[in-house]
This record gives structure tokens, sequence and C-alpha cells, in this order.
């Protein structure tokens, strides 16, 4: 455990909070507002932890259960994540497997805890929530072998390690799709225009949002922890794929942090620029999505 | 010794059905008798297994026998799934109330036990093909149980079509491998070259045959009736093990051969391809609770076949790590699949014992009422849908690394690493049809009468579930420990020398570890983020519960929940061009609200579309052959001189006599 | 001069992909101009040694000319007579589109290394782009309903002979240039006249209404 990865075990604790900051103020900057504070979220969070939660009468321990295991599941993710060409916490052939299905499984006890409720409202989140989610993992896993074979390493370690500014030399193209995948697969797992608007609670554009309307207080702050987390493991490989050239630590420390915040003002662009798509529309965005590192793959292969 | 365990645990469970008739005026006594009987030959069979496992050998060729790593992992699924399904028959099924019916379950029970135990431990053709005629035959007159019933015969008959079609590719896959070989033992034939076309058509034939007890698609039309039918402990049974010994089959025939060409390979990664995707689109639009657990048994068996098609295509292009990974990742989805799917099978049966429905849009809110049914059955569902930490990702894990060692090899094997977002999509689709049933079936509230009632099963049901699930979690923990075993038995498998296989599978034991370290890590971070938040809440003082707000409805009713059909309805949209559904009802007319129905109901694309009206064309056509039968006597002779006189000619002219 | 080409192959195929998703004509119309373009600057990148600049560049910018400029502006004049924007759902739906032409891409991009043709070695990526351009043209053609996108789905067929053109443009050099921009001409005036004809007779662009053509 070298203490670059303890570093970043530090700033994935605190940084995410920055991250959602970024977007918002970037939001309001393009739409002519001043915007809320950058550090807005980190009172949000605390405000949301001294509060008391009130519960329905219809739920049940999967309700309780569902934010705590939820956040349990990212975090451990993030373990899983080697970010600016450091060494990852725990690395292994094959651990990028086990990264999706952590956030499967942060993905999974969420649509319980919403069905918990009994409310049609949480219900209908629920199943758009997991029809794009199982629309969107072939996509994934397609972006990660592109990296795959790219760099010639299995794990995220090596994906996202000192080979990967090596294999731009000779996958540029395939690189490149494969970055542009990923970013609109960021996009729809984090409840980002186009795929869903994380501002209105309204029944036409709701998935991620509709699903957690009846949580407060501290499970509350759970799930925009989680969430704000889960943007910010996106961002860090994005970021890496995209900006991780540099040798040396302290260069590629201020690389991540630029691409991070830099992917931050890049998810307000997108979200300021595009209307959420319409919901059928959704589906053929992934499907593209995944075709796209399809073809990233094949100019690998031959 | 082993020898002597493995007897015993074919002769215990064959008697055990005979214990049970025969004590039959004390129902309680021939019940548990019958039970202790078929326990003590699993426990037996296990042991015999795990022995194996661990390096021993057992042998005796002129009976017949020989138990090695790959009969030895199916042998401890089959002892397993055994003896939790005879201990939750003695409440689930007990023989005071259904007297003959109980009886007869548990004969054919213990027989279908014994049959399998016999063919996974075959050294020859012909104890093979008996144990695997025992064990269907068992199983036709288990899924006719209930009798009466026109689902249970329906189920029945498909079952038993399906079952001897298959059975007679097998008698030909045989006899092929007998002309070939020489002998009907299975030593005589390992070694066989599979270029030609002997291998060609053995394969092909095994793959009919063994598919169809499988249940790989287009084969799988069978399964759903035949499994939702049977009482639930031996559609645990049927699901659990029944259908793994087609898989055992076939990778039985598979390894005898040398020199397998690549198209093998690629030809059963193709089939368990379509199986998984299929099988989990079709699961997701089912509305009755064990027929989605039964196309949830074609998905998984299409899982353990990507795994098998691996290990294929190692052997063919003579890679180790291919071969122990595609091996490994499929024999232990085999162990894993038999846990996880009895434990829902089981708790599916809890559930029509505590409502008398199965049907998903029936029940909610079952949690409040059978809280360790439901952990029980949430530990089940978790892993039948791959979640970390528990079993069915640590196989399914293994799967994906051998597709991940595929791609790194030059040359057209790469391409087999198409199959890994295949296997995410079937894993994410599994996710949801699982949290659909979560969902619908325990949380929110009840939606009818009987869900209300629910009451949690009495301990003899909950014990062996419980035993599962444990099983489940132990082997999603501490997965490391199964490596060396499963990696013997791939060598076993492969014929390839054992020092091979060993680099890959310290490798994979190595990653094991790892995944282990990761799920201690979250259930760490689980209990922390617990400890957390109660922390916090317990500083402020507790609120009362109200209602869900749900929009401020004024008088909500339970039937606003959303409902199984409509959570998976996106998704079964989307894969349409594999689940025909279809729709009858009538909309209302008119300003004002009135009488409207609808109803959906899915179709299974083989057994609907193909089959059925193939079978209906056939009887038209033999309705309209009819016309030509002829009356009078005279002529009928006529036309059977005429025939024999064609045959005869043609016997003539292609083999004329020297 | 390899790199871009290549890099210019792959925007190439990116594009048909993206036109089996599109379902704004604006926008497809946009994008095959932009494929147009594309396929116009090719000639100047793959030339080679021995090969007359002049011949290259008049090559390029007629064919920029005429795909990029010319033939968009006549479907824009078009679609705006017709008053229509968007393709309904097509025949196969979008998604399958997209699927069937991902498949396509990928059987063509890992097979064409194994067909004879001469000249392959050089620009590995232009028999499967032309390979790839070809099928998703044929899909475009096939699948949609408006006639609209049936000219883009040709269109695309063209630019798909077209680039396989450019592989022997060596070989044979005039002719094949010219006799593929002159079919195409006669293909979208034709077509131009068709859609003037049904737009007049039906009020709409839809090929769905000929089959109500009957007596």
């Amino acid at each position: 455990m070298t203490p670059r990865t303890l570093l970043h075990l530090a700033l994935l604790l605190a940084l995410p909070p920055l991250l959602l900051g970024v977007v918002n103020r970037t939001k309001a900057v393009l739409a002519g507002r001043r915007g809320p504070p950058v550090l807005q979220h980190y009172f949000d969070l605390a405000k949301l932890l001294r509060k008391g939660a009130v519960y329905s009468r219809t739920t049940s321990w999967v309700f309780r259960a569902g934010p705590v295991v939820g956040l349990a599941a990212i975090a451990t993710a993030g373990l899983l994540l080697s970010m600016g060409g450091a060494p990852a916490a725990l690395t292994f052939d094959g651990d990028f497997v086990l990264f999706a299905y952590l956030l499967g499984l942060a993905r999974f006890v969420t649509a319980l805890a919403a069905l918990d409720t009994g409310s049609p409202f949480e219900g209908m989140g629920a199943a758009r929530e997991v029809t794009f989610a199982s629309l969107a993992e072939p996509a994934l896993f397609l972006c990660l072998l592109v990296l795959a074979r790219a760099t010639g390493s299995l794990s995220l370690g090596g994906m996202l390690g000192p080979a990967l500014p090596a294999a731009w030399d000779h996958a540029a193209p395939a690189l490149a799709l494969a970055a542009i995948g990923l970013f609109v697969l960021a996009l729809a797992e984090n409840a980002r225009i186009p795929v869903d608007d994380p501002n209105t609670h309204l029944e036409l554009t709701m998935i991620h949002e509709v699903m957690v309307l009846d949580h407060g207080g501290p499970d509350l702050a759970f799930i925009l922890y989680g969430a704000a987390m889960k943007l910010f493991l996106f961002g860090a490989i994005l970021s890496r794929i995209v900006l991780g050239h540099c040798e040396g630590a302290l260069a590629s420390e201020a690389l991540l942090l630029a691409g991070v915040l830099g992917f931050g003002v890049g998810v307000g662009l997108v979200e300021s620029f595009m209307a959420r798509l319409r919901m059928n529309r959704v589906p053929q965005l992934l499907v593209g999505a995944s075709v796209l590192s399809a073809f990233a793959l094949v100019l690998l292969l031959r | 010794m082993i020898l002597a365990c493995l007897a015993g645990a074919i002769a215990l469970p064959a008697l055990s059905g005979l214990a049970a008739a025969g004590l039959a005026r004390r129902p309680a006594l021939a019940q548990g008798t019958a039970c202790a009987l078929l326990c003590a030959g699993a426990a037996l069979g296990a042991g015999a297994g795990a022995a194996v496992l661990a390096g021993a050998r057992a042998e005796a060729a002129e009976l017949g026998f020989r138990l090695d790593g790959v009969g030895a992992v199916f042998l401890v699924a089959i002892c397993a799934v055994a003896a939790a399904g005879a201990v939750y028959g003695l409440r689930y099924h007990r023989q005071a109330e259904a007297r003959g019916a109980a009886v007869r379950v548990q004969l054919f029970y213990g027989l279908a036990v014994a049959g399998m135990v016999a063919l996974v431990a075959a050294s020859n053709a012909i104890v093979f093909l008996v144990g695997w005629e025992v064990m269907a035959l068992a199983n036709f007159f288990l899924v006719l149980t209930d009798h009466d019933r026109p689902e249970a015969q329906r189920g029945a008959f498909l079952f038993l079509m399906a079952t001897h079609v298959g059975t007679l590719a097998l008698f030909a896959v045989f006899a092929l491998l007998r002309q070939a070989a020489g002998s009907f033992d299975f030593a005589a034939m390992a070694g066989l070259p599979a270029g030609g076309a002997l291998g060609t058509r053995v394969f092909l034939l095994a793959l009919v045959g063994f598919g169809l007890k499988a249940g790989l698609v287009p084969f799988h039309f069978w399964l759903p009736p035949a499994h939702a039918a049977a009482p639930s402990h031996v559609s645990a049974l049927m699901s659990g093990v029944v259908v793994k010994t087609g898989i055992y089959g076939l990778l039985r025939v598979t390894g005898l051969f040398d020199g397998i060409p690549p198209w093998w390979g690629a030809a059963v990664l193709a089939a368990g391809g379509a199986s998984a995707v299929i099988g989990v689109a079709l699961a997701l639009a089912q509305h009755d609770l064990k027929r989605l657990l039964a196309f949830h048994t074609v998905e998984n068996v299409g899982i353990i076949a990507l795994g098998a098609g691996l290990g294929l295509l190692g052997r063919a292009r003579g890679e180790p790590a291919l071969v122990l990974l595609g091996f490994a990742g499929a024999a232990l989805h085999v162990v894993n699949h038999a846990l996880f799917k009895s434990l829902l099978f089981l708790g599916a049966g809890a559930i029509q014992h505590a409502t008398g429905t199965r049907e998903l849009d029936r029940l909610g809110g079952l949690a409040r009422g059978m809280r360790a049914t439901a952990i029980l059955f949430a530990i089940g569902a978790a892993a039948i849908a791959g979640l970390p930490p528990l079993n069915g990702f640590v196989s399914e894990w293994l799967v994906y690394l051998g597709f991940l060692r595929a791609l790194g090899r030059p040359g057209g094997l790469a391409f087999a690493a198409v199959g890994a977002p295949l296997l995410a999509l079937a894993g994410g689709l599994a996710a949801a049809c699982f949290a659909k049933v979560l969902g619908v079936v325990f949380l929110g509230t009840p939606r009818t009468a009987e869900a209300e009632g629910a009451h949690e099963p009495p301990g003899v049901m909950l014990a062996p579930m419980a035993a599962l699930a444990a099983a489940c979690a132990a082997i999603g923990l501490a997965p490391a420990a199964l490596v060396p075993p499963l990696g013997r038995a791939a060598a076993d498998w492969s014929r390839l020398p054992a020092h091979l296989l060993a680099g890959p599978a310290e490798e994979a034991a190595a990653g094991a570890a790892r995944v282990s370290a990761v799920a201690l890590a979250l259930l760490a971070l689980v209990a922390a983020a617990w400890a957390l938040r109660r922390r916090r809440l317990a500083a402020r003082p507790a609120a009362p519960a109200v209602e869900t707000w749900s929009c401020g409805f004024s008088a909500p009713t339970p039937r606003i929940q959303y409902t199984g059909s409509s959570f998976a309805e996106l998704l079964v949209a989307r894969f349409r061009w594999a689940v025909p559904v279809r729709r009858e009802g009538e909309l209302p007319r008119g300003p004002f609200p009135a009488t409207a129905s609808f109803r959906t109901h899915v179709l299974d694309p083989v057994l609907d579309l193909a089959l059925v009206p193939a079978a209906l064309a056939y009887r038209w056509l033999s309705d309209r052959a009819r016309r030509l039968n002829v009356r009078r006597i005279q002529l009928q002779m006529l036309l059977v001189l005429a025939t024999l006189v064609a045959v005869l000619g043609w016997g003539f002219v292609w083999w004329p006599i020297p | 001069m390899a790199r871009t080409a290549d890099l210019f192959f792959i925007l190439v195929v990116v594009i048909d992909l993206f036109l089996l998703a599109s379902s704004r004509l604006g926008a497809a119309i946009r994008i095959v101009a932009i494929q147009g373009v594309l396929l116009g600057a090719l000639p100047l990148l793959l030339l080679e040694q021995g090969h007359s600049l002049g011949h290259a560049l008049v090559l390029a910018v007629g064919a920029a000319a005429i795909k990029g400029f010319l033939i968009p502006w006549l479907m824009f004049r078009a679609i705006r007579e017709a008053s229509i924007r968007r393709e309904m759902e097509p025949l196969l739906g979008f998604v399958a589109s997209m699927v069937l032409g991902g498949v396509g891409v990928a059987l063509a991009f890992a097979f064409a290394g194994g067909l004879p043709l001469p000249g392959g070695d050089a620009h590995p990526y232009l028999v499967p782009t032309a390979l790839s351009t070809v099928w998703s043209g044929l899909l475009l053609f096939v699948s949609r309903k408006k006639a609209v996108s049936q000219v883009l789905g040709f269109l695309v067929l063209e630019n798909g002979v077209y680039v396989f053109g450019l592989l022997l443009a060596g070989f044979m050099p005039v002719m094949v240039e010219a006799g593929v921009l002159l079919d195409l001409f006669a293909a979208v005036f034709v077509m131009g006249i068709v859609m003037f004809h049904i737009n007049r007779e039906f009020a709409s662009l839809d090929t769905e209404k000929l089959s109500a053509l009957r007596d």
C-alpha cells in the first residue's frame, strides 16, 4: 500500500461532493446565474447527517439497509480502482469484473429499498433503473475489454497504470472511441442528462431521483454521498485514460485532479447543452455506446 | 473404502423409498426412516466425492464404476441437494396428509438420486445409460405426482418426450463410440481422434442428446412446464442436479477425444450464450414464480455451457489456462447453481405452502410474516444474480477470467471474448429479474388476503434452506480453497498433465483469495456504515411511522403498487425478438369509465411458435393422409406387396449380391 | 499520412454507425455531408509516389464538392419542400439496425484481410471501411420508410463503392472515378424525380403509401 494509494483513498473520501459542486457551478454559469457555492454539498451532507429520519409503515429492514449496503459497495469498488497511475489498494486479474458487479450490488439494493415503500412511483423508478443498467453492462464491459487488450493487462491497476500511455501510441483510435463510450456510460450510470435529470422530481424525467424519494436524514446523506462517489470513480477512470501521459508522481496527481474537475465541467457542459432523451431513446443510446466500443475492440483484434 | 461409500450412496437412497412404502401404516415413522436412509446415503456419497476431490481415486472396473474428479464435483452437488430436499419434504409433503402421493414421491425421489449417483460414477456406457434411464423415468413419475392436474400431465408428457428423444441420440452416440473403440468402457474410448466423421457425428448427437437433458436453447422447451408442475423439493432436485447430468454427459463425452477442433468450443459457446440471454429474457416475462425459476435454470445452464465451451476451446488451441478457467468456472457454477437454485425452489415451496399461490401478482409484503424465509430467499436471489460476496459471483468471475485470458491471445481466439459482454448482459438481466421477484413478492404491502395471512414455515423446512444459504455464503467468502480440487478435476477431464494446469490454478487461487479479501472488506464497510447510521439516528428522538406519501394519494390501496409485469415490461419489450407476448383484452370505449380487461400471455418461442404448430401441421397432414387409406383388403395387401418388391429391388441395386 | 488516412477511415465507419441510429433527417444529411468531405480528402491522403498530384487534387475537390455540398443541398431542398423532419420507427427498429450494422462492421474488419485484393496491405483499413459502408448503406436503404432516408442509404452505398474504387485508383485512373460519379448523379436524379412524384401523389414521402396503389 504505497503512500500515493493512501492519498488516493483520502481523495476518494473527500473529493466527491466537490465534484458535484463543480458540475452544478458549471451549469449555473452557463445558464447565466451565480449558482450555489462549490462546497455546498459538504454542508448539505452535514445537515442531513444531523437530521432524524421518518420511516413509512410499509417499509422493513430492507429499506433501512439499502443506503448502507449501497454506500459500502461503492466504497469497496473504490478500493479496487487505480487512480493517477498509482497502484490500487487491492489488485488482481479480473478485478474490474468485481468492480462492475459491486456497482451492480449497490443498484440492486437501492432498487429493493425503492420497492419496499409500496409506492408505484418508486416502483417505476426502480423498473427504469434496472432496465437501463442491464443495457449499460455490456457497454461497460466492452470499454474495459478495449483497455485490457490495448494495455495487455487484465486488472484495473494494469489497465490504468504505466502501460496506458504507451498504449496510446499504437491504439489511439480505439482508446478514443472507448473513452467516448465510457463518457456516455458515465452519464447513464450516474443518472445525468441525457439519460435522467438530477434536478427535477417530475414523473416524466425520473429514474434515479424517484428511487430515493422516500429516504431522509442519514439515509439520504449516504445515498447522495454514494452517488457522488460513483461519479468520482468514473471521472477518475476517464481522467486517467484521457490525460494519462505523464510519468512522475506529482505530475500524475495534478493531472488526476485536473482531469476529474475537467470531467465535472464536461458533465456540466453536456447537461447545459443537451435535453433529456425521450425514454424509449435511452436504450438506443446505450446500444450505440456498446456498438461503438465493440467497433473499438474489433479495431484492436484484427 | 470410497467404493463402499459409493455403493451405500446408490443403495440407501434406492431403498429409502421402499422403507416409506413398507412402513406406510405409521406415516411419520415411514417418512422419517426414508429421509434418514436417504440422508445417510447422501452423506456417504458426499464423503466419497470429497475424498476424490482431495486426491484419492476409486475404481471398480469389473462392476463398471470409476469416480474421478469430474464425477466427484457432480456427486457432491447431487448429495447436497438430495439431502436438503428430503429433509424439506418431511413437512412440505407430509406422508400423513398426502398418503399415496407422498409414498410415490419418496420412492421415485430415492430412485432418481440412486440413478444419478450411478451415472456420475459410471465407467462404462452401459452403467451410464442404466443410471440415465432410471433417473429419467423416476423423474417422469415425480413430475406426475399430482396426476389429476392437467398442468402436471402436460409437464410430464413434455418431459418424457424430450428425455426419450435425448436418450435415442445417446444410444447413437454410445453405439458409434463402441464401434470406434471396440468396447463400452470409457477408458478404452479415451484418446479417440476428434477430427473425422466419427468425431463430428458424436459431438453433434451428444450436443442434441445432452442438450435436451440440460435445457440448452433450443432444447429447453420441456423445462419450465415440468419444473413448475412438480412439488417444490422435486423441482429443486430437478433444476439443481438432474439437468446438470446433461452437462456431465457432454463433458464426459467431449473429454474422451483428442485433437478437438475449435468449432466444437465455438458451438458450445454459441449455445451457452444464446441460452443465457434468451433464458433470462424469458424469465423476466414470467409471472408464475416456479416457471420463472425454471427459466433461470436455462440461463444458468447457458453460463455453465459458456465455461465448458471455453474449456473445449482451450483444449483445441492448447491453452492450459483456458482449460482450467473454463472447466473450473463451469464445474463451480454447477455446484453453486445446485445450491442456490434449490434454495430458491425450497423458498418458492414455502411461499406456496403459506399462501397457496405461485402468482407473483397475488403476493406482496411477505417479508413481514415470513421474515426468515425472506432473508434466505434474498440470499439465494443475490447469489443467482451473481452479486458479491456470494458464490454466484465467484463462478462467473472464473468464466470471465477465462474470456479475458482468451482476449490476450493472438489470432481468432481473441474473438471468443465477445462472450464476456453477453455474460454481463445476462447477469444484469438476472439482477433485474430478481429485484422484481424480491420486490413484488416480499416487499411492499400484501396484494391479496392470502398474502396477508402468510406465516413462517416450520423449522424443518427452514433448516435445509438455511444450510444451503450458509453454503452459498461460505463459498462466496472463501473460494480460494476450492480452486485446487477444481484444478485436479480439470486435469482429469482434459487428460492434460497436472503440471501444465498447476500454474493457471495457482494464479486463479491467488485471485480468488483477493476476491475473499474484497468480500470481507465489503462486509466490514457495511458494518461500519450501519454503526454510523445508528449513532446518528440514536441522537435524535424516534419519529412515528407514517404511510408512504406516494404523491399524496388520499386513499392508497395495495393494488397501486408496481406489479411484476409492469416492472419487467420495459425489458420484455426490448427483447421482443426472443419473447413472444400475446395481448388480449378490451379497452374501455367512450368517455366514461367502463369495464375493461387486459391480459398478456408469454409464449415460449420454441414450444409455442415452432413445436406446437409443427405438431398441429403434422396432425392435419395425417388427417388428410387418412383419406388415402384404402378400403378393400385386397388393395391393402397389394400395396404391401408392392412396397416389399420396391424395397427388395432397391436393396439389390445398392448392395448387389457378390 | 497513413495514420491520418486510417483515422479518416475510422471516422467514416463511425459515421455509418451513427447514421443507422439517427432519426432526425436534418442531422443525418449533415452527417452524410461530413462523410462526403472526409471521402473527398482521402485521395490526397492516399497519394503515393509516381501518381500525379493534380489528378488527385481534381478528384478530391470534385468528390468533396459533389458529395459534401451539392447533394446535401439538394436533399435539404427536398425535405424542405416535403416538410418532413423526422424518420418514423423504421421497419427494422433503430436498435436492431445498429446491432446488425455493428455485426457487419465487425465481420468486415475481421475477415477483409483474407480477401485477395491488390494493394490492400498499405492501407489495411480501406477494404473493411468500404465493405462496412456498403453494408450500412444497404441496411439504411432496406429498412427505412421515408424516401429521403432511402436516398441517403443509396448515397452511403455509393460512398462505400467509391472507397473501394480508391483501392484501384493507381491502376485505372480516371475511368473509375468518372463512372462512379456519373452513376451517382444518375441515381440521385432518378431518386429526385421519384420523390417528386410520390410527394405530388400522396402529399407525403412515406413509401408505405405506395402499397396503396392498386387499381
